[in-house]
């Protein structure tokens, strides 16, 4: 069983998180591992402890401090990883992202099973798995709340605005999962160490002969023509109950007509 | 001016869910004819949601039906639409911002060379092309964002736009859509699917107002549930809430649960951590009550109140349910 785990290092959401010419700042220094991505890593190792063989290669697309994120994964447990590393995808979109990570996992040798997170605290927009397994054309199992590999199907559980569902397909296939899966573990002093001593291979575009017009600003269908921060909220109330809080707030709500 | 193709999301009841309206409201604003697809699902489009089409300014409805294929798959539901949007030459694709709709997105991306806007809040057309506004990192930057394909998907959140009725009334044509999915859309098998039962309260991702639990409530949502029918909201809840088991899973609000945009939200008990915070801040009004001052959700709220929830939140029930007599 050869599993691959996508991640993506974002800024920590309690930094002070900003865009500069539409793209996510990515030089602010308090860039982690995405803390959803932890939930795809614990995923990954557990079903191969289940299986009791297999090897788990986590891949990361990013600059230069994105190693971090593939470190964290190391250390997790994480046999090798991959970094794919090139100016060239600066700017990509959702899709132009799953083309690299697409192109990134055959070049691995493919896997039998790909997990990701369920969404990238930054973006949010949840489309790079779906696209990934849509690339790779492989079945999507996204939103995974829990997920058994038995032999060779895979089957999860998972939680939708008006339903739950229970899905299943045969591997190869992809899986994202949500903050529900699992309970990531820590990296103890032992995997740290062993860390250290396991590869981190650094790709670029040309190594995965993939064409850079596909990826980056040039690759991608979404444009962002503006950006700003939000304005700061004005008129903002603060009462301390004296003992009548719950008539003065609905006289408000009603005088703003927001009841 | 092409047309614009709305994803009639429904109920397994076969009525429209509400932000359906808002995004055929959106879609006439765009120019061009508004057509709908109604995924074949079991529910079909009864009489009197053909009759709200009408009103609404739909014009044709296109019953999309899969051969022996299951239209709940992502990837079967993105085959039809790709072969519709084909067959009727729409430039884009409206549809309501629900992870299920953001699968069909991405899978329309790879098949269709779409160009994607998820969590759009408005959306306009400037020189021919489609310009969607979006805020993104939690609610604290405002972006827009140009569509460059010839083809768009955007995923409108709910409370984006005041849903209106066309001038004038049509009568939608039905016309059907088969087609037969391809091998490997088939591939996931949706072995169980369980409708969740109706509430009686809106939809959390849609409610105009919204109730807030967290852990001040200390497990009792009682006060909470009494303001929520007084207001006609729905009931969210924190992390900590859901974990406890205080409610469901489902009621969950934050990046990794339902995101919200309500006109008005209220949260009480709420302390406004991070990972909440990014699922409600975009919301029009934000009001907290906490006795603890120094909770975050102060810093983001238009209205604070420093206090007793228990004493608080029923305290303003009983005078909403005095003003509204």
């Amino acid at each position: 069983m050869k599993i691959v785990v996508c991640v993506k290092y974002v800024p920590d959401i309690q930094s002070d998180r900003r865009l500069v010419d539409g793209r996510t700042a990515r030089d602010g220094g308090d860039g982690t591992l995405n803390e959803l991505d932890e939930n795809a890593l614990e995923a990954a190792l557990s079903v191969v402890e289940a299986a009791g063989e297999g090897s788990v290669v986590v891949v990361t697309v990013g600059p230069d401090d994105a190693v971090d994120a593939v470190r964290k994964g190391l250390q997790m447990g994480a046999d090798e990883a991959v970094h794919v590393l090139d100016d060239a995808i600066a700017g990509s979109d959702a899709l132009g992202t799953a083309r690299v990570l697409a192109a990134a996992v055959r070049h691995v040798g493919g896997a039998d099973l790909v997990v990701t997170g369920m969404a990238g605290l930054d973006g949010l927009t949840s489309l790079v798995p779906t696209a990934l397994a849509s690339l790779l054309d492989v079945p999507a199992l996204p939103l995974a709340a829990s997920l058994e590999v038995t032999g060779s199907t895979v089957r999860v559980t998972r939680n939708l605005d008006h339903a739950s569902e229970v899905l299943e397909a045969d591997l190869p296939a992809l899986v994202s999962v949500t903050d529900q899966a699992n309970e990531p573990r820590y990296p103890n002093f032992k995997g740290i160490m062993a860390a250290k001593k396991k590869p981190v291979t650094t790709l670029t575009l040309a190594d995965l002969g993939l064409d850079a017009t596909l990826v980056g600003d040039a690759g991608s269908r979404t444009e962002v023509l503006e950006a700003a921060p939000r304005p700061a909220r004005e008129d903002r109330v603060l009462v301390n109950d004296t003992g009548d809080a719950g008539v003065k707030l609905a006289a408000y709500l009603v005088e703003n007509q927001l009841v | 001016m092409s047309d614009t193709l709305v994803l009639l999301d429904h109920t397994a009841s076969g009525a429209l869910r509400t932000p359906v309206r808002e995004l055929v409201t959106l879609a006439r604003s765009l120019g061009g004819g508004v057509t709908g697809a109604w995924a074949v699902d079991g529910a079909e489009p009864s009489a009197q949601t053909l009759a709200e089409l009408g009103a609404l300014g739909v014009t044709q409805v296109y019953r999309v039906t899969a051969d022996g294929a299951d239209l709940h798959a992502a990837a079967v539901l993105a085959e039809g639409l790709a072969g519709l949007l084909e067959a009727t030459g729409a430039s884009t694709l409206l549809a309501t911002s629900s992870f299920e709709n953001k699968e069909v997105a991405a899978h329309l991306a790879v098949a269709t060379g779409a160009g994607v806007v998820t969590d759009a809040d408005a959306l306009e057309r400037v020189d021919g092309a489609l310009v969607a506004g979006k805020t993104v990192f939690a609610g604290t930057w405002t972006t827009r964002c140009a569509v460059r394909a010839a083809l768009a998907v955007v995923l409108l959140k709910a409370n984006s736009v005041v849903a209106a009725d066309a001038d004038a009334p049509v009568e939608p044509q039905v016309t059907e859509h088969a087609f037969t999915a391809s091998a490997s859309a088939t591939r996931v098998r949706v072995v169980e699917r369980t409708e969740r039962p109706a509430t009686g309260r809106p939809d959390l991702g849609s409610a105009h107002i919204v109730v807030t639990g967290g852990r001040g409530t200390e497990g009792d949502f009682t006060p909470l549930e009494e303001l929520a029918d007084v207001l006609g909201a729905a009931v969210g809840a924190t992390r900590v809430a859901t974990d406890e088991g205080w409610i469901g899973h489902d009621a969950q609000i934050g990046q990794t649960g339902v995101t919200i945009s309500p006109r008005l939200y209220i949260g009480a008990g709420v302390s406004g951590a991070v990972h909440h915070r990014g699922g409600m801040q975009a919301s029009g009004t934000i009001v907290a009550i906490n006795s603890d001052p120094d909770a975050p959700i102060f810093e983001i709220a238009d209205y604070g109140v420093v206090g007793d929830l228990t004493t608080v939140v029923p305290q303003l029930t009983a005078e909403l349910r005095r003003l509204k007599g």
